[in-house]
């Protein structure tokens, strides 16, 4: 039994607008797997929930004319994972869902409510900012688009105006064309479970597949949001493929990420892991890409 | 034969389409349901309780504080009551308490017609404390100037035993000795059980009936009896089927206030069903143990001379107090016998989750230190740990002076055989020698100490009731519970068995126990029960067939000493000739009108008799170095509890305590925080529970050494499997790294501290800071 005071359901876009309208002060819901949660706990307990759940408009993967890849808000985690759309571009992001909580919170849980929950841990999070992908939200004023590092606010804040939703996200093509990527989930058990930290790097190397062209890396649990490594990407850009570069890559990204000390783990712990990740990730996505570390 | 045979469980299909009742199906949907306030500090003196804003929430009914309840301390723990006053159990704790002793103890209970209101008016209770200092470790809380937790124990101390054998101090001046001076230590865990405990209560002809999810409903009506300040008589508890227990429903836990507040109500169906959080927190947890050992030893590896020293955290209240830590101490001058000993054991109160009964009762704990002890020493002296073993381990023919326990077979050599076999054990140690890389292997061995039952510490009988139906088949009613184990049909095999029945679906086992229909019987703890039940089904099924060959006296004019029951029919022993079925002479029986006679038989063994129960485990381990972590990728338990009575059943029974034991070794800690004592990871994520994906296969094996005691050659199983995985997975790391870690769980955090320490891991980054 739950402690909520109303909910409205919305079976179009349309009208999750015009609820969201006329209740400003309503919590979104879509699979509930977080909400729900929260309910229970007291946090949102007592709210009036707009349910966007059986707005069927908005789940599935499709490319959009310009080649970019529409991901529905409501796609739940394991159809991305077995989405041939998906795995045929962007197959990381799939391997990525697919180490959410366990089977049945995969099957209810949307990408759009991982990315609009705002926190740091979430599996699908680190992915897309390494992706650059770019958020849509639908509002009284018809479309805005969002990169994903300017979605995300603060802790538990993201960018959703007053009447809006969000509908999709969109990975563009020059993000994921000729690139691959390795997502690694650390946590404390191999199966339900939250990152203690996430890294996702991806790689496109030039065309004589000696050198890195682009390389890409984001995590979670690094600081209060998802967060990319500038420096690190920096200091490989237009570097051969050496175990050295490798090393300096991983050890860069120190420059970058701010983990913090708690129960869950301390952060000279968190600063371990991420440089470790870094490398096993960069080394697993130069290997898909079809290079070989000297 | 039908004991020793894989039968399907009575119960399953019932379980598995959810056919089978448990409390919250019985309860009647009019219930009021409670809510439990509770203390947001971890020590002091609720001033006042304000209730006029909870008052206000629609649907509340009724809330009680500590001001409200009976001045009446009263024990918890599932022990057996003691006629003698200096054995009985502490009494340290009332329905609702004033002097609140941890972070999440009971202050008020909210009564309201639903759970929504339930929650929101138990956020508006205001509670006004006087706030003392606490005190979360239990080496500090013995010390001098510590806040004193309850009034009675000086020092925080709830109980100190000694056990002294020869000399130590002048048996450690030996020259040539090698000492191995450790500490190793042991976290808080919770039970976990699937079923939260639950119960309800009503008035019933003049009785207070409570329908509870627990282990022990005989020793729920006395606690409650005893809390309550009312006749024993006066209380029923009723046990459906239960989601589990594992030692946390050995315990009386909120049955006496959901009873209280029904009385309190005028008889009205009150029920409490405690969330998942307060599990955690405000049931009961595992002893958390500090070791401390000292072995002086020969450079061949015999011990001379051993100190041991025990420090258990027992949390707010005495539950079962003393006694695990007193196990864990018993079982150390037996595992590996040394002339010369001085072992302390204490158990200590602090500001946590009290600490009860659960799964291997001391013996997880006290085999994690023992036989990481071993291998450590082992280590020291460049010997092999299974060599080690063979040569200094209990003898066979050991017996305990206490106990009675006998080793009447080589059990640990069979079991480590076994366990070695399927393992590939040398060939794997050979290889893992000397690795350098990132990602290495280790392969490691604990054996255990059990015993069964928990003679002759106290009363250990059983009691059996046995109805003949008209068809020929039998109703069983024993006061063992089955709590998912599996007891029943073990029951109805050993039944069928000793009567001699066609099948065991030929007993119909009465599985729910009701205190005012069950036989007397003490509940399901100590890995006891087929064990104890064995006596008392034995002597009441010889007893019913004795009836049953009379009355075919009657009918066939054979003597009774030429009679047998066999499969379902009586026959003539002289030439085996079947005279009749069994199902017909029921019917006569019942329905003759010359001699009508309902055939039953009851009666209680008193059991003064104990055994050992022992085994091993190996495990291997993949440790990622870089990683910090430890993953098990093949393990197997081989355990001697005598004859099976259902192989698939104890195959079950062992894989699940395994994987109890891998939670144990590698993620599992309840953690408290060291600012304000709350509890930090009182949920199903953050506490670290190990899943099926962090399991590898899990080998159960089993050596068959008929246990001479018993009438069906049965002894413990029950907990046994949890209590050698963590120290052979522990063993393990230290094969595949040369690094002794010894404090539980050894999760990635307690590997990088070590790793560091042990210069496997070098964050440069790190040491220029």
């Amino acid at each position: 039994m739950y402690d909520m005071k109303e909910l409205y359901e919305a079976f179009s876009v349309q009208e999750a607008i015009e609820l969201r309208l006329a209740h400003p002060e309503a919590q979104i819901i879509a699979g509930g797997s977080d909400v729900l949660v929260q309910m229970r706990e007291g946090k949102r307990a007592g709210k009036e929930l707009i349910s966007i759940y059986l707005i069927d408009e908005l789940r599935g993967v499709s490319l959009d004319e310009d080649g970019a890849i529409r991901i529905g808000s409501l796609t739940s985690f394991s159809h991305i994972t077995k989405d041939p759309i998906i795995q045929k571009y962007i197959n990381v992001l799939g391997e990525a869902v697919d180490l959410v909580g366990g089977p049945q919170i995969r099957n209810i849980g949307t990408i759009g409510g991982n990315t609009c929950n705002g926190v740091t841990s979430a599996d699908s999070a680190s992915t897309l900012h390494a992706w650059e992908a770019i958020i849509e939200l639908t509002g009284p004023n018809g479309k805005r688009l969002v990169p994903i590092r300017d979605f995300y606010i603060k802790a538990s804040s993201v960018d959703i105006r007053e009447g809006e939703i969000q509908t999709a996200i969109l990975i563009p093509k020059a993000s994921y064309e000729n690139t691959f990527g390795s997502y690694y989930k650390y946590a404390m058990r191999n199966a339900m479970d939250i990152a203690t930290t996430g890294c996702s790097v991806n790689v496109r190397l030039s065309p004589d597949k000696q050198t890195f062209d682009r390389v890409r890396i984001a995590y979670g649990v690094a600081g209060p949001v998802p967060m990319r490594a500038p420096s690190a990407e920096a200091l490989i850009q237009g570097k051969p493929l050496t175990m050295k570069n490798v090393e300096a890559f991983s050890l860069e990204v120190l420059q970058d990420i701010n983990p913090r000390d708690s129960w869950r783990a301390p952060k000279a712990f968190r600063q371990h892991i991420a440089v470790e990740m870094a490398k096993r990730c960069l080394m697993e996505a130069t290997k898909r890409c079809g290079g070989e570390i000297k | 034969m039908i004991v020793g045979k894989s039968v399907p469980r009575v119960d399953a299909f019932d379980k598995v389409t959810g056919r089978a009742k448990y409390t919250d199906d019985l309860c009647d949907r009019s219930a009021l349901l409670i809510r439990v306030v509770r203390s947001t500090i971890a020590h002091g003196f609720v001033k006042s309780v304000d209730i006029s804003e909870a008052m206000k929430v629609p649907g509340v009914v009724r809330i009680f504080t500590c001001f409200d309840v009976p001045d009446i301390p009263f024990p918890t723990a599932g022990h057996p009551w003691s006629v003698e006053e200096a054995h009985q159990d502490v009494a340290d704790r009332l329905l609702l308490n004033r002097h609140v002793r941890y972070y999440g103890d009971d202050v008020a209970a909210v009564v309201a017609e639903n759970e929504v209101a339930c929650a929101q008016a138990a956020r508006l209770v205001k509670v006004e404390y006087e706030e003392l200092p606490f005190v979360l470790d239990p080496i500090e809380a013995m010390q001098e100037g510590q806040p004193q937790i309850q009034e009675a124990f000086p020092r925080n101390i709830l109980k100190h035993t000694s056990l002294r054998i020869g000399n130590y101090e002048e048996a450690r001046q030996e020259p040539g000795l090698v000492c191995i001076d450790k500490w190793y230590t042991t976290p808080t865990v919770q039970h976990c059980h699937i079923e939260n405990f639950i119960c309800y209560a009503y008035e019933e002809t003049g009785k207070t009936v409570i329908v509870s999810s627990t282990q022990i409903p005989h020793i729920v009506r006395r606690t409650v009896g005893q809390a309550l300040g009312v006749p024993w008589g006066s209380v029923r508890i009723i046990k459906p089927y239960i989601g589990g227990g594992f030692g946390n429903k050995q315990d009386t836990l909120y049955e006496p206030l959901c009873g209280w507040i029904c009385r309190e109500l005028g008889g009205r169906l009150v029920k409490i069903d405690i969330p998942r959080e307060d599990t955690f927190i405000s049931n009961r947890v595992r002893h958390a143990i500090k070791f401390h050992i000292i072995s002086y030893v020969r450079p061949d590896g015999t011990y001379v001379a051993r100190k041991l020293e025990m420090f258990s955290d027992q949390g707010a209240y005495a539950s079962h107090g003393h006694s695990i830590a007193a196990k864990g101490m018993g079982c150390f001058p037996q595992m590996y016998p040394c002339p010369n000993l001085e072992c302390d054991a204490y158990t200590v109160y602090t500001n946590k989750s009290v600490s009860g009964a659960m799964r291997g009762y001391g013996i997880p704990q006290a085999m994690f230190a023992y036989e990481s002890h071993t291998d450590d020493v082992c280590k020291a002296l460049g010997l092999d740990p299974v060599e080690y073993r063979r040569k200094h381990i209990m003898p066979v023919g050991f017996k305990d002076g206490f106990s009675k326990n006998e080793n009447y077979f080589d059990t640990f050599n069979q079991c480590m055989d076994k366990a070695i076999a399927y393992m590939d054990y040398w060939k794997k140690r050979e290889a893992f020698k000397d690795q350098s890389g990132p990602i290495r292997r280790g392969i490691g061995l604990s054996c255990f100490w059990y015993n069964t039952g928990v003679w002759p510490i106290s009363l250990e009988h059983s009691s059996c009731r046995m109805v003949l139906n008209q068809d020929g088949t039998i109703q069983l009613q024993v006061g063992e519970t089955e709590i998912g184990q599996g007891a029943d049909t073990a029951y109805a095999q050993m039944a069928a068995e000793v009567i001699g029945l066609r099948d065991y679906t030929d007993v119909h086992v009465v599985s729910n126990q009701d205190t005012d229909v069950t036989p007397f019987g003490l509940g399901a703890y100590a890995s006891r029960q087929t064990y104890m039940c064995g006596f008392s089904i034995t002597q009441t099924g010889q007893i019913l067939k004795k009836k049953i060959l009379e009355y075919a006296n009657e009918l066939t004019r054979v003597p009774v000493f030429d009679l047998d029951i066999e499969e379902g029919n009586i026959i003539r022993v002289t030439d085996g000739r079947v005279l009749m079925p069994l199902s017909d002479l029921a019917t006569e029986a019942f329905y003759s009108l010359t001699h009508s006679v309902h055939i039953t038989a009851e009666s209680t063994y008193q059991i003064k008799s104990n055994a050992y129960s022992f085994g091993c485990c190996v495990a291997e381990v993949e440790v990622d170095v870089p990683l910090c972590r430890a993953q098990v990728k093949k393990i197997i338990n081989v355990h001697d509890c005598g004859r099976l009575i259902n192989p698939a059943l104890a195959e079950a029974q062992v894989e699940g305590g395994m994987s109890m034991g891998i939670g144990y070794a590698l993620s599992e800690q309840l953690l408290y925080d060291p600012k304000t004592g709350r509890g930090l990871n009182n949920n199903l994520l953050d506490y670290k529970l190990s899943t099926t994906l962090d399991h590898p296969h899990l080998e159960a094996q089993f050596v068959e050494n008929p246990e001479p005691t018993n009438p069906f050659g049965t002894k413990a199983l029950g907990e046994p499997p949890a209590t050698p995985v963590a120290p052979a997975i522990r063993n393990a790391i230290l094969n595949a790294t040369g690094v002794e870690v010894d404090d539980l769980p050894m999760n990635p955090k307690v590997l990088f501290k070590r790793f560091s320490e042990e210069g496997l891991i070098h964050d440069l980054w790190r040491e220029e800071k």
